[in-house]
Parts: structure tokens; sequence; C-alpha cells
């Protein structure tokens, strides 16, 4: 999918708040959201700015490389998740299948088994556009429960 | 001063403002204090008082936003005085009660006592600076900074008090989430 569109499914599911910290893979859909995606300085502060935006009646999509979910597992366990305050994550799936740079590949072959074992509803979209459409209407039905969801975005989701 | 009595002093100043508490005692404080629906209590996710008042600020630009953060917390989070200095929102007043210690957890010493995060958060270009000594008269400079425009960063100096005792938030979180969204 290329971000153009995927820039415009978040707007039409209702996303109104972006933030995050970058990684290569998200440079597209970054550009492509301009001056709405505010630069956060690490991804735990990140998903703090997006429980805010939710609590002042925004609906938010946090951005990010897998590397950040270990900051981020703590604001997840003891804010989003016990306050029902739900957001759309797009990790970026850094170390698929063992073949990245070495700081990636514990994460990378570990990630999905940890939003797993917190209970985090999530996706690994394969490389057709109809997978990430599916995973973006499946997170929109755990969101509406209030729910965190976490999209695994691998090098050939985004083009 | 000791922090129950500035917290004290603090809520009975504002009105219909939005207040984002800490975690540890200055939610238990807040919450005993008064106990309102626009009262945020964090109960965990130590250092993102701040991230969440400003993104609450972002989002409703049109409402006054408090944080009451603390300085382990904020020592947590630094980075967030950057943005907040960047995003500059008006609505957004950011006071830190600095007691130099981790209170809850045993009163374990912070680095507080060795920097001045005032002066960290003027270094970031944060709008509106004050400094007040544990005693000093904080009612005006907070008036002051409830009515004029932020972002404000107000650094209060306090003391911890050893036979703190008060008793734990005992609203649900959902709950604490939905009325402060709701409010």
């Amino acid at each position: 999918m290329d971000a153009a569109t995927l820039k415009k499914k978040l707007k039409g599911l209702g996303f109104d708040f972006f933030t995050g910290v970058p990684c290569s893979l998200l440079g597209g859909i970054i550009e492509a959201l301009g001056d709405e995606y505010i630069p956060a300085v690490r991804e735990d502060t990140a998903l703090g700015i997006a429980a805010g935006a939710y609590l002042g009646g925004k609906k938010p999509c946090v951005l990010m490389q897998n590397s950040g979910l270990g900051y981020s597992l703590n604001v997840l366990t003891s804010l989003n998740m016990i306050y029902d305050i739900p957001l759309l994550m797009l990790v970026t799936f850094r170390g698929f299948e063992g073949k990245d740079a070495p700081e990636h590949l514990i994460m990378g072959k570990h990630c999905v088994g940890l939003v797993e074992a917190f209970g985090i509803p999530n996706k690994v979209p394969s490389g057709g556009k109809d997978d990430l459409d599916a995973a973006l209407i499946e997170a929109g039905m755990e969101i509406a429960k209030g729910k965190p969801y976490c999209i695994f975005i691998k090098e050939d989701t985004l083009e | 001063m000791i922090m129950r009595e500035a917290i004290t002093k603090l809520i009975s100043l504002v009105k219909d403002e939005y207040v984002v508490c800490a975690n540890g005692f200055i939610s238990r404080d807040t919450f005993n204090a008064e106990d309102r629906p626009r009262n945020f209590y964090m109960l965990g996710s130590m250092g993102q008082a701040s991230s969440i008042g400003l993104g609450f600020a972002m989002a409703r630009p049109d409402k006054k936003v408090v944080v009451f953060d603390g300085d382990g917390n904020l020592l947590m989070n630094l980075g967030i005085l950057t943005m907040i200095s960047k995003i500059k929102p008006r609505n957004l007043v950011h006071v830190v009660l600095d007691n130099e210690c981790y209170d809850s957890t045993g009163g374990q010493p912070t680095i507080s006592s060795h920097i001045d995060l005032a002066q960290v958060a003027e270094g970031c270009g944060i709008k509106n600076i004050i400094r007040k000594e544990s005693g000093e008269d904080i009612a005006p400079a907070f008036k002051d900074c409830l009515q004029k425009e932020g972002p404000s960063f107000i650094l209060l100096k306090v003391e911890r008090d050893p036979q703190e005792r008060v008793p734990r938030v005992n609203i649900a979180p959902p709950e604490i989430a939905k009325r402060f969204r709701n409010g």
C-alpha cells in the first residue's frame, strides 16, 4: 500500500492525532502526514501524549520502530490497558525472519510474542494490500472496545 | 511546606481547569484534598503525566490544563520539556512539586537537589518560568499562570512528610478516564 492510500484509510477510520518516533520504513507515511505528525522524543512519551489526546476527544495513532516496544510496555500495561485508553500502533517489523542489522535481530525474533504475552491484539499483514486493509478494519473494532491495537509493518507492507 | 499542604492550596485555586496528577503521593494527595471529575489520577506509567497533559492541551486548545508533576517523574521524562517548548501549548501550566525524593517508595533521594529543574525548563525555552522555595506563597503566581498565555512552568520546592499516610485513589481507572474525558 502506498503512503497516500494509508493516510486516506487512517483518516477514513477516524484517526486524527498522529505522533511517534520514526523508522526508515515509516518515512513515506510520516511525509504524507506532514504537519499532522507530531515528532516525539521517545516512544513511551508518544504513547503518553496520545493518551492525553484521547482523553481530549481525539483518536490517536502512534508510529514507531519495534525497538521502541520495550520503552512502550510500561505505558501500555499501566496506562492504556488499565484505563481502557485505546490507540492504533503502527510498529515496523525490523529483524523480520532474522534478516536485518544485528541490533534488530532479537527484538525481531520476539516482538510479536511480546505483544501477545501482554494480550495486546495485533496483526502482521503480508505484503498484499488487502491484508493491511483487513488489519486496519480489525484494529478499528478493537479500538472501539477501548483496546490498543498493534499492526506490524514489514518491509513489503508499505511502498 | 509539606507537599500535601501545597497540593491542597493549589487545587483550591483551580476552577474549571483540567488537572493531570503524576503517580504516587501527588495523585493520592490531590484525590484526598479535592476529588473532581476533571482530575486525572495517573496510577502507573511514571513520567508520563506531563505527556498526558501536553496531549490533552493539544487536543483541547479551548481548555486550560494543569499538570501536577513530581521531580522524580520529570527526571524520568525530561525530554518532554523540549516538546512543550517546541509545541508551545498556550493552555498548559506544568507545576513540578519538587520534594527531592521518590516519596511513595520510601523517600529515596532523586538528584533534583543538585539540578535546578526551573533552569532546565528555561534552557529548553519554555515561555513562563516560576521558581518558588518551600514556604513561599505560590497562590499569586499560580493564579496568574491560570490566566495568562502559556506554556508555564512552575517549580515549587516542597518538603516530604515522613508520616504521610493518605489513602489510595479508590476510583477504578476506566472510570477516572471516562469522567475526565466527559468532563
